[in-house]
């Protein structure tokens, strides 16, 4: 699998160069959050924040109402957890086009619960007026700044940083609300999100070499939730659906194919994969996605329970479709 | 330094500003004392910032004529956020380079703002007989509908970061006007507040002036009673504000304390008032005054003889 660095970097940079009325904000994670490229390039667009976010989304809601378009990079536990009400009251309530780039999402820092943004989604799609995407690939992430000027009010980003996976083909639109289609088949509606797309696609081929048509949707859009491509999918699956996100049990992508399968009167068996209720560890992201629930064999035992039959994959099998290398050295440092 | 008699008034009176003034300040204190009879409500902070009001409305802030039908029209709610928005700040006239802009941060003040808006001719007297009632924009606590109102403040500490957005915005533009906040001393407390000061002065935010009303009374009582936040003025000097104290009640005093120099860094003016300025019945009260509701028809009608004396042009006993 192809992998790239530092992507969201080179398309800040690429960002501030299309709108130049985009301003970012960084609460002394600048380097870490990849906006230290903007900051050189554009220095008198740049507002360094320091710690205090409360503040920080407050200045950012100011700048959008004089037709600035902020960029607010932190990590993501520090704007909807300790900034939520100024997320809310002075951004959401206001619907602000301001723009929140949350980094860490759950297993990808071993900085622990502290820094682990694993109930974002849930929190964040109470708010109204909020929209919310997760990126999953590097072409996701290049595809933000097209699909940021598809949304006119607040928009939270789940991003990726460091080395991430190259899924998609290089220059493919992000379209606000639209899945990518990764396969089509008649037995499985099989829905990824974020770091969970990777982790599956080491599963779907030894899937279709065990005689299992598997739709595979890679969902980027948490809110709004009507996606079409979502609804036919699932209404095609003789077994049911299986949803797979780096999240906790409670508000991200299977709370929301599950109120919309509800609301569609779509009577299949669902297979929720998560993290589960809890909080997360510091440790390393195969640890987390393995002693969590959210990893490749995760995804082999879903697809069973709803086959109702064992599929044959083995562990060993699993771990010779390794997709890729995790987040070196130089990531950890970061925090 | 001008002292505020020399200074060319955007009001356009000359020295004839203080008894313009006074004259608002006396009416925002009987138009609340007059609205609270009747439905109770936020009397204290009236009495406490009525001259700060009068003086930023009717002298000290550069603002257009006010762009705002003089009855407010009906708040649609949910239904006006998307594509019919209407902002209660066209009340303080329209956005331009060279002219002032105003936000309130303790938006239980609004009944306040609302009697400036008035005194100062940009909102009509009827007005005040929508204050929170159904389907009115001319709510009990405002928001960013309500005349006069530019952001949604009462979340306290939120509003000054929101201000401090604008100016940033504003100075990159090369704006010459200002940017106000009124602040109350209770939010004082809130975290936010400190932060957003200190980015005001690492951001050299010197077209922002902050207006304090330091009437040293919170919902609990006495602030000194449940977090005492003394000495304030050294406070924000050591969190890179140029700071001064103004006896709040003083119109010539608190002119000269908004026309501090304060080149690169942002003007924090500590307004000290009294909770029951000009209302001297309501010390009755002391120090529970967060919001007045009568305890009886004997109590309501020793107010309403205040009223009357106010109302007559003497001085409340």
């Amino acid at each position: 699998m192809k992998r790239a660095q530092q992507v969201h970097r080179a398309a800040l940079i690429e960002w501030g160069r299309l709108q130049p009325e985009s301003v970012v904000l960084s609460g002394d994670l600048t380097a870490p959050c990849e906006a230290d490229g903007f900051q050189q390039a554009y220095p008198d667009r740049f507002i360094s924040m320091g710690l205090m976010e409360q503040n920080m989304i407050g200045f950012a809601a100011g700048l959008a109402r004089e037709g600035f378009v902020p960029l607010v990079h932190t990590f993501g536990v520090f704007m909807y957890r300790r900034a939520l009400d100024q997320v809310e009251m002075s951004v959401a309530y206001a619907d602000l086009p301001v723009r929140l780039f949350g980094f860490l999402p759950g297993v990808t820092t071993p900085g622990g619960p502290s820094h682990q943004a694993t109930n974002d989604i849930g929190v964040l799609r109470t708010l109204p007026n909020m929209t919310i995407v997760e990126v999953g690939d590097a072409t996701d992430i290049e595809g933000l700044y097209g699909l940021s000027r598809q949304v006119a009010g607040p928009l939270y980003v789940r991003i990726l940083r460091g080395e991430v996976p190259r899924l998609f083909p290089e220059g493919m639109d992000l379209t606000l609300d639209r899945a990518r289609v990764l396969s089509r088949g008649t037995d499985v509606a099989l829905l990824t999100s974020g770091v969970c797309t990777e982790e599956a696609l080491r599963v779907t081929p030894l899937l279709a070499a065990a005689g299992l048509s598997v739709t595979h949707l890679h969902v980027t859009t948490l809110k709004p939730f009507t996606d079409p491509q979502v609804i036919e999918a699932i209404a095609g699956a003789a077994l049911g659906v299986v949803t797979m996100e780096n999240h906790t049990a409670i508000g991200g992508l299977g709370t929301c194919v599950a109120d919309l399968m509800a609301e569609r009167g779509l009577g299949k068996r669902l297979l929720r994969i998560s993290l589960g209720d809890r909080y997360l560890q510091g440790a390393s992201q195969p640890y987390l996605m393995e002693n969590y629930g959210i990893d490749a064999m995760a995804l082999v035992r879903a697809v069973e329970a709803l086959a109702g039959a064992p599929t044959g994959i083995s562990a060993d099998e699993l771990v010779a479709a390794q997709a890729s290398d995790f987040a070196g050295e130089v990531q950890l440092e970061a925090l | 330094m001008a002292t505020p008699s020399e200074t060319a008034a955007p009001d356009g009176m000359g020295a004839n500003w203080t008894t313009h003034c006074r004259r608002m300040a006396d009416g925002i204190r009987r138009r609340a004392l007059a609205h609270t009879i009747v439905h109770g409500g936020y009397l204290c902070q009236a009495c406490s910032s009525a001259e700060i009001f009068a003086l930023l409305y009717g002298h000290a802030m550069t603002l257009g004529p006010s762009d705002g039908p003089m009855v407010p029209p009906p708040y649609e709610g949910w239904r006006e956020t998307k594509d019919a928005r209407t902002t209660g700040m066209v009340y303080n006239g329209a956005r331009a380079p060279g002219l002032d802009r105003f936000f309130v941060s303790p938006t239980h003040y609004a009944l306040v703002v609302y009697a400036a808006l008035i005194e100062a001719g940009r909102l009509d007297g009827a007005a005040l007989d929508q204050f929170n009632t159904d389907g009115s924009r001319v709510e009990m606590i405002g928001g960013e509908r309500s005349p006069g109102h530019e952001v949604n403040g009462g979340s306290f500490g939120q509003a000054i970061s929101q201000a401090a957005g604008v100016a940033w915005a504003r100075r990159h533009r090369g704006d010459a006007g200002n940017v106000w906040v009124f602040l109350g001393d209770g939010e004082l407390q809130e975290g936010q507040t400190w932060e957003a000061i200190l980015s005001m002065g690492f951001h050299r935010l010197d077209n922002m002036i902050v207006v304090i009303d330091v009437n040293g009374q919170q919902v609990d009582g006495r602030m000194e009673d449940v977090m005492g936040m003394e000495p304030l003025v050294d406070k924000f000097a050591s969190f890179g504000a140029v700071a001064v104290v103004a006896d709040g009640h003083d119109l010539d005093a608190l002119d000269a304390a908004c026309a501090t120099p304060h080149e690169g860094k942002p003007l924090v003016v500590l307004a000290y008032t009294c909770p029951y300025q000009g209302i001297p019945i309501l010390e009755e009260r002391y120090p529970l005054l967060h919001y007045v509701r009568f305890r009886s028809e004997d109590e309501r009608e020793r107010y309403r003889e205040q009223l009357a004396r106010l109302e007559a042009g003497g001085a409340a006993q």
